[in-house]
């Protein structure tokens, strides 16, 4: 009985090293860049977290189903004299039962571990219309990004920043290459935004992977999602749909502020608005 | 020999040279027709491909323009899906079905003609916008990704986009009339004795295939008719602007475009169970099962499309439906995955380069199949999708699922269709160029996913420098290492150690195949094997 699991422990060292080696990788990733950006929502923490736990789950499926194949590929190898099996399929009571074990785990992890947590995160990222403290309208456009503040009459174009010769490489690169917009969104932290989206030629979906937010913007349509940002700071996002020859070139920026910085900003939006406006007007009053 | 062979010596006789090519109704000329022209179109496909990711080697715009890059990654896919991964199926379908189930052709052989040669002839016209705007004409290929997911997009297209309709009727006449083929030649041109459930599970696999094809294929014409209208008769059934619906267009196409991943993937399904179960020298584990397996991922295949689409503002509820649809393929798919399982579980197993081919699938599948399960979860879905977490998990299986398979199916059946043993020595070098090549192309791209890069972009952040650069240079060590197949396989129609009828003379391979001569003579079964 030792033997065999001292046996058995040998076989699967490959395995099991590779095993150790999974969390250490996982961790280089998760203190690297090559995570989830760091949350800056309740609701993009959730979905990391979910994020976190489905990848638990189809590790733990992947891996112990490979660890059964590699334990054969180790063992079960006509060089080590193994003798075939004659079996085509569960024929015994117990054979049956066995058979069924990964079936009932499988349907579990589908509708119980994974399912439920789903539900309630759909649910709540589907929430767009209770307790909204202000709206915003995002429109895609070929191949820029279109803002407007309904209630305070603002609108604004935003597009990349970044100058055409460093994308065509005569210049060095920057910091926030293909990131960085000239007039960036501003957004209250702790107000729960409700964005509508539409676009005024073709799909585009409008992306921050901090707020865990992507929804598309699609001619004719006015869908709608929200954020609610915990914290100060500079989020950048980018397009998320095909959109044409420009479609890497329409980065997103949100600059998210105190309420009073973001009280002055739009005072300063609507006093930079005000001066053009009675001019823009004149013309169509004749 | 065998008497089979005898009685062809006075058999009619059959033009020769180019002649015998272009007429040819038989079923294992056109079943090497289009196992070529598959392996031809992998190349064409897989140069696009180093195309694009010699681009993305280093942030900044190198070699190509973003427009062109959008329709490199277009045709790519086209390419790979209708041109490569469709046809080498089909192929296989040709030469081993009548084989398999002891008939002496396919039962629609003239159709069966045609249906090949539309084949490069759509090829010629998907390629057509790159050759055409060399002379000035038009912009090129079709650039909205091979889905058209941006309808909206494909409405401002160029000729491309209307080469690109053409083309899927031209395919979908050829993909259908060899569908119809597959069911009339199994349902009515079994040997005596050949009973549905001892049909070999390939045969199983394209039956469900095929009916796959015959519910979705048309569907897929009747949406690219629409947007062909669309486009030049002024109708809008997809065009905003004209009160026409762009979601519209999705909804229709992917209740072509999921299936379409099962036909892809169930000709693969049905090929590694005999594979396996040879060179573990077990019988075949769980054959019911994996049957109706391939019927139950066939059925709920139709009922999860919009799985696709779950950031472009559907209701909740429909959200929902489409999230716990979809996870339910997992059962079905799980039963394939455990009879594979089942199949490697106390057998005695040698590990020629088909059983390598064949392992490295069940590995590679298994890790697409996860990582399907957790793209539908709706909330997880939203910093998923279209990013390049989507591109590595549908590589994995199609690319190290189906072509993986196929790949294991060549070398399996190769001794078989020429007579000859492949270079072993060379085989294994490029089994594991390919096994590492692919892993690590595609491994980085889930980080890079996770990270924040949406797909299709032809430049990037600097943040995702590194991984995109480590991501293209396996690319082209799996992309190179191709070559070595090609070299094999030209090879081993030439020369090599001559093999028996039942090649693997270690083994016990199952099939009425493995009873004929290798290999097998122009015409086989004139009268058909009696099976108990």
């Amino acid at each position: 009985m030792r033997d065999k699991f001292k046996q058995l422990l040998k076989t699967l060292r490959g395995g099991l090293a590779l095993l150790a080696m999974l969390p250490l990788l996982a961790h280089a990733a998760g203190e690297a860049k090559y995570d989830f950006p760091t949350p800056a929502t309740a609701l993009a923490e959730q979905t990391l977290h979910l994020h976190h736990e489905v990848m638990y789950v189809v590790l733990f499926m992947f891996i112990s189903t490979s660890l059964v194949v590699i334990y054969s590929i180790l063992n079960h190898r006509k060089s080590k004299g193994a003798v075939p099996i004659t079996n085509d399929g569960p024929r015994t009571r117990s054979q049956i039962v066995w058979a069924s074990v990964p079936f009932v785990i499988l349907f579990l992890l589908d509708y119980v571990v994974i399912g439920i947590p789903a539900y309630s995160a759909a649910k709540e990222m589907e929430d767009t219309r209770t307790d909204v403290d202000m709206v915003i309208k995002v429109i895609g456009t070929q191949w820029r990004w279109q803002y407007e503040y309904p209630d305070e009459g603002i609108s604004f174009v935003s597009s990349m920043a970044t100058p055409w010769e460093q994308v065509s490489n005569e210049q060095p690169k920057g910091e926030h290459y293909l990131a960085e917009v000239d007039n960036p969104l501003v957004l209250p932290v702790g107000k729960k935004v409700r964005i509508l989206t539409t676009a005024t030629d073709v799909i585009h979906a409008w992306w921050v992977p901090e707020f865990a937010v992507k929804r598309d913007s699609i001619p004719g349509f006015l869908h709608e999602t929200w954020v609610k940002i915990d914290r100060p700071g500079t989020y950048r996002g980018r397009c998320a749909q095909l959109c044409g020859k420009g479609h890497s070139f329409m980065p997103i920026v949100v600059e998210a502020v105190s309420e009073e910085k973001y009280k002055e900003w739009v005072a300063a939006q609507k006093a930079k608005m005000a001066p053009v406006a009675p001019a823009a007007a004149a013309p169509a009053a004749m | 020999m065998s008497a089979i062979s005898i009685h062809d010596d006075h058999h009619h006789d059959h033009p020769t040279g180019i002649k015998r090519w272009l007429s040819t109704t038989n079923h294992k000329d056109l079943g090497t027709l289009y196992m070529s022209a598959a392996l031809i179109f992998f190349f064409v496909g897989g140069a696009m491909a180093l195309t694009f990711r010699a681009e993305l080697f280093q942030p900044g715009l190198q070699f190509l323009n973003p427009a062109l890059f959008n329709q490199l990654v277009t045709v790519h896919a086209l390419v790979m899906v209708f041109a490569a991964a469709m046809p080498v199926a089909t192929g296989f379908n040709n030469y081993l079905i009548p084989l398999m189930i002891g008939a002496p052709d396919m039962a629609l052989p003239r159709v069966n003609n045609w249906g090949f040669w539309i084949l490069p002839l759509s090829a010629v016209l998907l390629v057509s916008g790159f050759i055409l705007t060399l002379f000035g004409i038009g912009d090129g290929a079709p650039g909205g990704g091979w889905t058209n997911h941006n309808i909206s997009l494909s409405m401002q297209g160029g000729i491309g986009t209307d080469m690109l309709i053409v083309v899927v009727h031209l395919l979908g006449i050829s993909s259908v009339t060899g569908a119809i083929n597959v069911i009339v030649t199994v349902l009515n041109m079994r040997a005596p004795g050949m009973t549905l459930m001892k049909m070999p599970l390939f045969v199983w696999s394209w039956l469900v295939t095929s009916v796959l094809v015959i519910i979705v294929m048309p569907v897929f014409s009747a949406a690219v008719t629409m947007l062909l209208t669309d486009r030049h008769f002024g109708t809008n059934f997809f065009n905003a602007a004209g009160g026409g619906d762009p979601v519209l267009w999705q909804h229709v196409f992917w209740f072509f475009g999921h299936p379409e991943v099962y036909i892809v993937l169930l000709p693969a399904w049905g090929i590694i169970p005999n594979i396996l179960a040879t060179f573990t020298n077990k019988p075949v584990y769980g054959y019911k099962m994996q049957v109706f397996g391939f019927w139950g991922i066939g059925i709920l295949g139709h009922i999860v499309w919009a799985h696709h689409m779950l950031t472009s503002g559907m209701p909740l509820e429909a959200e929902l439906y489409f999230m716990y649809a979809t996870m339910s393929i997992s059962i079905p798919t799980g039963v394939l995955a455990f009879c594979w399982v089942g199949q490697v579980w106390k057998g005695a197993m040698t590990f020629e380069t088909p059983m390598l081919f064949a392992l490295a699938f069940v590995f590679q599948f298994g890790w697409g199949g996860v990582t399907g399960l957790i793209m539908p979860d709706i909330a997880v879905n939203a910093q998923y999708h279209n990013t390049y977490v989507v591109v590595p998990h549908f590589h994995y299986t199609f690319l190290g699922g189906a072509i993986f398979a196929f790949m294991a199916a060549g070398y399996y059946y190769l001794p078989k269709f020429t007579g000859h043993m492949y270079d072993e020595k060379l085989s294994k070098v490029h089994f594991w160029l390919s096994a590492i090549g692919f892993n690590m192309t595609f491994i980085p791209q889930f980080f890079l996913g996770f990270a924040g890069m949406p797909r299709h972009y032809a430049d990037y952040p600097l943040q995702f420098a590194d991984f995109n650069m480590l991501s293209s240079t396996f690319a082209y060590v799996y992309g190179l290492s191709q070559l070595i197949f090609a070299y094999i396989v030209i090879k081993c129609v030439r020369e090599g150690r001559k093999v028996s009828d039942k090649v693997w003379d270690d083994h016990n391979p199952e099939g009425l195949e493995w009873t004929l001569p290798s290999p097998p003579p122009y015409h086989t079964f004139d009268h058909p094997p009696v099976i108990k």
